[in-house]
């Protein structure tokens, strides 16, 4: 009996090793977390031989903004562009937590797209410092709508500024991670606006529910050497470390390559492993929180009757900022700020909006919103990942390996981005 | 002589102390008492911290140098960055390879003096193998042929680490950026010593003087991947001056 078991069990394996034979996955690492930090070795990279004619640029979107001394260089929102010489359809990209408008990731994204024909537009996420001071309408992010409403205001901006450039037949739009759950609530947002009509969206290793994903992230620094208690001597090895690869970098900014770099310096052992990527992420949280609180006022960490001016050191602020987490954002900053703002709100609900679920229909019937997403990503809680075949169905593709954004810039990956979009203009010239 | 670059120099130390005492860290506080934030530091740190995240720099005078790094910031995007895209536009790639060559040959004079005030053999041999062959078949250094023999770069600030000498507090220059007090001095060392060997060298007019530096000045700024305020961090003032502190230290240590 235990033994025909047994032969069931290889047989089934043997059927489940034959449908993902079908589809050979070449990604290299395994482990998500080695994954996540690592990325995609050079050599598995896909290559593009082509200059992007890449614009930087920045715009005001609010005139009567007033930005507080301390954050003066952040007054208008950065972004950047690249143009096709003739008439072609518009990606917009949407980075992810902490993702800035040139970061790594995104300018891998933009040069396929462009590569493909498309014009491209880099947006920065709604949760760095240029977008809560200079586009942010409550300067308080991560919120699902309003930060989708902050985002769709700065697309039409652009789009304006482009269509005085250049013809655009076409409007395609992605994000990864954040960015990806960016993208479903802007696509949401334009069902009722009608300004872009989206042709495609595709959403890249986005959260389900943010708060669940916030929770596992914050978690991870639990993961220090020594426990949470250990954070100031942690991070001050990880940043003497961080010091002595950048005398060796060509660049310095905390893009995505920050924990690469990191990687490659210290070696860490698979455990150390999680708490990087929660540093990473507590930096984003950090910045966040601070930026947000001095335009505010709010008193999150800042007294609400204290004014940063140009030269102000930040002092005390800073390193109690870089102790809270984007939980402790949530619940004594996020939560509080809106239902200040409307006191019929609960916390729960507030919990259960910022979630993919709650446009879950519109989201299964969209035939034109796309999702690429991992079985091993560590910004999912078990079982979420069942949600995207369940609700996107033949729309989503799932891969069985690449942790967190980790097979991003993988060569499967970027020609599977691209083909989405470029298969709704086929036969058309681009 | 130098006269000019002295007489520059004495007007900028008195326009710095001008500054810093009119440069306040301090933020402005509205009412008689501060409000208590959610978060504040004696909750989180704890009482009596004494091991914080970061090591702590000597930075008497932030104040003065948040002031400079801000003249720094629109100095770099209204002058200095529009002139090294200028400078790119009208340069074809191997001219301005060759100039840059060119410049990092006369750097490695200064490599090569420092080499020596320091005793290190290594460094000294390498350095002058490197200026011999290149500044005869290099053609005065703008073809670096001497590629293969390492190449490293040894200031006076860093001659002065080397024998013991401290930091000093940190310090924002006008234009150069992030130093200290002993590494200022020594810019001024090196400075100074390159003026005085180019005019025992040259017979160059002092047009022709300030052109070279500032095409220096340019392809300097040219070969340095830093953009003010794109670090997306609130906090970029203090991480500068940590990165900047920890590889001067590497520095000298190598």
């Amino acid at each position: 009996m235990i033994r025909s078991l047994g032969l069931l069990l290889i047989a089934c394996s043997w059927v489940v090793t034959g449908w993902a034979a079908t589809e050979p996955y070449g990604y290299p690492f395994d482990d998500p977390f080695v994954a996540t930090v690592v990325g995609t070795p050079d050599e598995d990279k896909a290559k593009f031989d082509i200059h992007v004619p890449t614009k930087r640029d920045s715009l005001t979107v609010f005139k009567d903004r007033e930005v507080p001394d301390f954050l003066f260089y952040e007054a208008k929102l950065r972004y950047s562009y690249a143009l096709q010489k003739k008439a072609a359809p518009l990606v917009f990209l949407i980075a992810g937590t902490g993702g800035a408008y040139n970061g790594g990731h995104i300018s891998a994204q933009a040069k396929a797209f462009y590569h493909a024909g498309f014009h491209v537009v880099s947006l920065s996420s709604p949760t760095i410092p240029n977008f809560v001071v200079a586009a942010s309408k409550t300067s308080v992010t991560g919120h699902a709508v309003h930060d989708a409403e902050d985002l769709y205001r700065v697309m039409e901006l652009i789009n304006t500024k482009l269509l005085k450039k250049t013809k655009i037949t076409d409007y395609f739009l992605t994000g990864y991670s954040l960015g990806g759950f960016n993208a479903a609530f802007v696509s949401w947002l334009d069902e009722q606006r009608k300004v872009f009509n989206f042709r495609k969206v595709l959403l890249i290793n986005p959260p389900v529910s943010l708060y669940s994903s916030i929770s596992l992230l914050d978690r991870m620094l639990e993961n220090i050497p020594g426990g949470v208690d250990n954070f100031p001597t942690y991070y001050s090895n990880i940043v003497s470390a961080f010091g002595k690869l950048y005398v060796r970098a060509e660049r310095l900014d905390f893009s995505e390559d920050f924990l690469y770099r990191v990687y490659e310096a210290l070696q860490p052992k698979n455990e150390e492993l999680a708490a990087l990527i929660g540093l990473s992420f507590r930096f984003s949280s950090a910045h966040l929180a601070f930026a947000s609180d001095v335009m505010t006022d709010y008193g999150y960490v800042k007294p609400k009757n204290v004014r940063f001016t140009r030269n102000t050191d930040p002092g005390d602020y800073r390193r109690v900022v870089f102790r809270l987490g984007f939980t402790d954002y949530f619940h004594d900053y996020f939560y509080p700020y809106y239902k200040s703002l409307d006191p019929a709100l609960d916390r729960h609900e507030v919990v259960e909006a910022m979630s993919l679920k709650r446009i879950e229909d519109y989201l299964h019937n969209a035939d034109n919103i796309y999702v690429m997403h991992n079985h091993n990503d560590l910004i999912l809680e078990a079982g979420e990942i069942d949600f995207f075949p369940r609700v996107f169905g033949e729309r989503a593709k799932i891969y069985p390996t690449g942790g967190h954004l980790g097979n991003m810039e993988y060569k499967d990956n970027v020609a599977h981005m691209v083909d989405v979009f470029k298969s709704a203009v086929s036969g058309q010239e681009l | 002589m130098t006269t000019p670059a002295l007489r520059s120099a004495l007007y900028l130390l008195l326009a710095s102390l001008l500054l810093m005492s009119g440069c306040s860290t301090a933020p402005k506080q509205q009412g008689d008492t501060v409000e208590e934030a959610f978060f504040t530091p004696e909750k989180i740190l704890g009482g009596g911290v004494t091991e914080y995240e970061d090591q702590e720099i000597y930075d008497p005078w932030q104040g003065f140098n948040r002031t400079m790094y801000r003249f720094n910031y629109y100095f770099d995007k209204y002058i200095f960055l529009p002139a090294v895209i200028g400078y790119f536009k009208i340069t074809p790639d191997p001219v301005e390879k060759g100039i840059h060559n060119f410049f990092r040959n006369i750097q490695d004079l200064t490599t090569l003096y420092n080499s020596i005030l320091q005793l290190n053999v290594e460094k000294t041999m390498n350095t002058t193998t490197r200026l011999l062959v290149n500044s005869t078949i290099g053609l005065l250094g703008f073809l670096d042929i001497a590629n293969d023999v390492p190449r490293s770069d040894e200031d006076f600030g860093q001659t002065l680490g080397y024998w013991g000498v401290g930091t000093g507090p940190y310090l924002v220059l006008p234009v150069l950026g992030p130093s200290s007090v002993r590494d200022g001095i020594g810019q001024g060392v090196d400075w100074l010593a390159y003026n005085e060997m180019r005019r025992r060298a040259t017979d160059m007019e002092a047009w022709q003087e300030t052109g070279m530096d500032l095409l220096r000045a340019i392809d300097l700024r040219a070969h340095v991947k830093f953009l003010y305020y794109e670090t997306n961090s609130p906090f970029e003032y203090e991480l500068v001056r940590m990165l900047w502190t920890t590889k001067r230290e590497l520095d000298i240590e190598r």
